[in-house]
């Protein structure tokens, strides 16, 4: 792999963000927050967030989910994005950008109380494959919309 | 200090779909300041809990990439009018903040 300045800057920055973020864990009580699994989303390719996030499940594509983000989108740094499932049991959704420098978005854990839905905002880099990735009886299920970005949004 | 977590419910028919803004810069840490030229150091919220009354409904993992001052919603059921919603949220520096609504 090819070491640019900009990335191996960005890189020192997210090594020192992590440090950061490690102490302030100590310095501060922890209350209702869980760890949160840091590899997955430092991983720099969907397939190694996947396999930090979810280790040794596979993905089968389905057509029971649907992402709501429009095709076209002029303003990378917000991007709607819904996400909704009628697979039983959805234990989570988590949100994938192929193209952003860290691909795992973000990851929602729901309880047997929730509807299979929730509709956030994120940022595109560049025009980009989106994967929606639901579990749901301990299977993992996908749906990938591709989406067209004018000005990237990751700055 | 004013909460900065605006939290909207709606329910019908036993589901209840909140709907919120965290306000939060959610620095990635990769772009630079305007004015002074220095890298901005990535600070976003990790992580958001929610509760309904005391009992966690919801938990949400996040990374540097949602957008700033993050908009969230979703749907669920067994709440009534009146019936709490808490939304906390944790940020990379450690900071927390939350805030109670009434269920509409």
């Amino acid at each position: 792999m090819n070491i640019t300045r900009r990335n191996f800057i960005s890189r020192l920055i997210s090594g020192a963000a992590i440090i950061v973020a490690g102490v302030g864990g100590l310095l501060k009580p922890i209350f209702a927050f869980a760890d949160r699994n840091v590899d997955a989303f430092n991983a720099e390719t969907e397939s190694d967030a996947l396999s930090e996030f979810f280790p040794g499940l596979a993905v089968t594509p389905s057509d029971a989910i649907t992402i709501g983000v429009h095709d076209l989108v002029e303003n990378g740094a917000v991007v709607p994005i819904k996400v909704n499932t009628n697979l039983p049991n959805v234990e989570s959704i988590s949100i994938m950008v192929e193209k952003n420098p860290n691909p795992l978005i973000a990851n929602f854990n729901l309880t047997p109380a929730c509807a299979g839905f929730v509709a956030t905002r994120i940022k595109v880099g560049e025009p980009s494959n989106i994967t929606a990735i639901v579990k749901s009886n301990g299977k993992l299920f996908s749906t990938t919309k591709f989406i067209e970005v004018i000005e990237g949004g990751c700055g | 200090m004013a909460s900065r977590i605006r939290i909207r419910t709606s329910t019908k028919d036993d589901l209840t779909t909140v709907q919120a803004i965290l306000k939060h810069p959610m620095d990635t840490g990769n772009s630079r300041d305007p004015e002074t030229g220095n890298m901005i150091p990535a600070l976003f919220i990790e992580m958001v809990t929610i509760h309904h009354g005391d009992k966690e409904i919801m938990t949400c993992d996040w990374g540097r990439a949602v957008s700033k001052n993050p908009y969230l919603s979703f749907s669920f059921t067994g709440a009534k009018t009146g019936d709490t919603i808490r939304i906390s949220w944790q940020d990379s520096n450690g900071n927390t903040e939350s805030k109670e609504a009434v269920i509409q």
